[in-house]
């Protein structure tokens, strides 16, 4: 008489290995948690946990060391692309990658960005555009929306005054040096599964030696937004999307730059 | 007890002696010293040191990158100092004002470089003559924040070539950014250079370098504490290692200043044009030496101090309007007149020895 076995419990969806065990400190409905772990799943499923050093920007993105479970560093406002071209010329077989806010990187590191992106520097960039400064108590950035209001722009973004909200992804994919260049979102189950690839692709480019890995993640911000978290998943959808329209649109197969 | 870069005295080998410029003495000292990451952006008095990297870095497998700005240069230093590796920049006044952010970022995260300024002049885009008016700049920080660089002032070629060696040591040692001050006299000027190696010191491994955490738990370097009592703790440490620089890295040079009535004081190239006057003032029978200060941060305080003991009166010379004399009068005190000639920076602005001899015999006591 064979025992019966009891039967066997399978966690579908574990904890990705470079995910630190750890509650996030961010607010209610942010959406950088779920950046985080679609980051740590790309790093995992290329086995990289090991070979990956990270590069932290400032503003909210700055606490990635608390989750990641590579070693990081911590660049000045802006500049993680610069520090992370040094970090890859000097470690040409680790996997550098930075995860930077809309404030760090279209802002004050719009050339850091451009110019690494055109040199085709071999790193992975996590881009996260919520439409404002979260970290300083939502300020308005380049990307803030038309009429958008924001602690800076109390009376909504006007154009005159500030300009047009920027789109990063569509301004770097037209430098030759940007093997992958794409823009997603969390709001939604089916746009975090197609995110998951969208990341996965960005560091591919990098393993393969392609060149410079972009992806662009529209997300919330409900806290600095004034509004609850299902609402400002709505906001997404309704209002950034629109403007910031999802997408790969840029996939090079090869390098052909250098 | 004088501390200089000691040499042992020169014995013929024609091979190691090189008529050499000042910039491309510190690039080949770099690069012996064990360089292999060069981020800069081009401006001038410095140009021959990004350009004999750019020639030479090549031929070694290492690695020079012009950047495109001395914002983006100095946090690629950063990445690849980060990374365990003995990393340079190099510029001028203007360049290193853009710089001061990742400084500051480097010695609140506690990562080495060597930064090399030659002195242009300012303030705003001022102009290409040498000039001493970063002296401010360079050892009080520049940057943000509670924290210090050492400086180093070259008044040679050679000089040029042996503080190189010594700056990659001081800031593996302490692990910290160091800066060499020299200006466009020193950078430009060719003089015959003693190649052989000054000696240098072991160092501690790089443990914390981040190089993946393979076999190890993943590693940090960053300037933010935001935990309790976290930041005034780490502003301590740095502040104990400070005082260790203090202890065991001020060097100066002195000359003819045992029976020195009046002690000229002066660095850099102010220093070299003064040497020529105090030598002019001996041959009157006039009692002068010469200070050197050869690190400006941590300065030489305490021997200026008992020097003052024995000196009648001090003369600061500098090329700019005055701002080692600070540091002079607050090592000297009140005791004996601090007298200053200054000569800021500009087209043929540089002062002949016969001009700092005249001021020598009129502040002479």
């Amino acid at each position: 008489m064979s025992q019966e076995k009891p039967r066997e419990m399978r966690l579908v969806n574990p904890r990705p290995k470079t995910l630190i065990d750890r509650p996030t400190h961010f607010c209610p409905g942010c959406h950088h948690g779920i950046i985080h772990r679609l980051t740590a799943e790309a790093i995992d499923y290329f086995n990289l946990r090991e070979t990956a050093i990270g590069v932290a920007s400032v503003g909210c993105s700055v606490f990635l060391y608390d989750f990641m479970a590579t070693d990081v560093l911590e660049a000045p406002h802006g500049r993680a692309c610069a520090a992370a071209t040094g970090m890859k010329r000097a470690q040409p077989d680790k996997i550098i990658y930075t995860y930077q806010g809309d404030g760090d990187l279209a802002a004050i590191g719009t050339s850091e960005v451009i110019h690494s992106a055109n040199r085709g520097e071999l790193i992975t960039v996590v881009f996260v555009n919520n439409t404002n400064y979260g970290m300083t108590g939502g300020q308005m950035a380049p990307t803030t929306l038309l009429g958008q209001k924001t602690t800076t722009t109390p009376y909504g973004r006007d154009f005159k005054r500030d300009g047009y909200p920027i789109r990063m992804s569509e301004l770097l994919a037209t430098l030759e040096g940007v093997a992958f260049c794409a823009r997603g979102a969390v709001n939604k189950p089916a746009n975090i599964k197609k995110t998951r690839e969208l990341i996965r692709r960005a560091f591919e480019v990098q393993l393969k030696g392609i060149g410079f890995g972009f992806v662009e993640v529209v997300s919330a911000c409900p806290t600095d937004w004034g509004l609850k978290p299902l609402d400002a998943i709505k906001r997404v959808e309704d209002e950034l999307i629109p403007y910031y329209p999802l997408g790969v649109l840029k996939d090079k197969k090869e390098a052909d730059h250098f | 007890m004088v501390f200089t870069v000691h040499r042992e005295p020169w014995t013929v080998d024609r091979k190691m002696k090189k008529l050499i410029k000042g910039n491309d003495a510190i690039a080949m000292a770099a690069i012996e010293a064990g360089c292999r990451f060069y981020y800069g952006y081009p401006i001038t008095p410095q140009n021959d040191i990004p350009e004999y990297l750019a020639r030479e870095f090549p031929k070694i497998g290492a690695v020079f990158l012009q950047a495109e700005s001395e914002v983006a240069a100095i946090n690629m230093v950063l990445g690849s100092a980060a990374s365990g590796q003995r990393a340079m920049i190099s510029s001028s006044g203007p360049g290193i004002s853009l710089m001061q952010e990742g400084l500051s970022y480097m010695a609140g995260s506690e990562v080495p470089c060597v930064v090399v300024n030659i002195e242009r002049s300012g303030p705003g885009l001022g102009g290409i003559s040498p000039s001493q008016g970063d002296y401010f700049q360079a050892t009080r920080g520049g940057g943000h924040g509670d924290y210090r660089t050492p400086v180093l002032a070259p008044s040679s070629v050679q000089e040029m070539y042996d503080l190189t060696f010594l700056a990659f040591d001081l800031a593996d040692d302490y692990r910290n950014p160091v800066v060499i001050l020299a200006d466009a006299m020193l950078g430009q000027m060719k003089e015959p250079l003693d190649r052989r190696r000054p000696a240098t010191r072991e160092l501690p491994p790089k443990t914390w370098a981040l190089t993946g955490c393979a076999g190890r738990k993943p590693q940090l370097l960053k300037s933010l504490y935001l935990g309790v009592r976290e930041l005034d703790k780490h502003c301590w440490e740095l502040y104990q290692k400070y005082e260790r620089v203090k202890q065991r890295e001020i060097r100066w040079e002195e000359t003819l200043t045992g029976d020195a009535e009046l002690v000229v004081v002066a660095f850099g190239s102010a220093a070299r044009i003064s040497k020529t006057a105090v030598a002019d003032a001996r041959r009157e029978g006039l009692k002068v030496g010469l200070f050197r200060p050869i690190t400006l941060y941590p300065y030489p305080e305490q021997r200026l101090s008992d020097l003052a003991q024995k000196a009648k009166a001090f003369l600061v010379v500098e090329l700019n309007t005055g701002q080692m004399v600070e540091d002079v009068r607050m090592a000297v005190g009140k005791s004996k007149p601090v007298e200053f000639y200054g000569r800021p920076p500009g087209a043929e602005a540089l002062p002949m020895p016969i001009e700092i001899l005249d001021q020598i015999r009129e502040v002479y006591p």
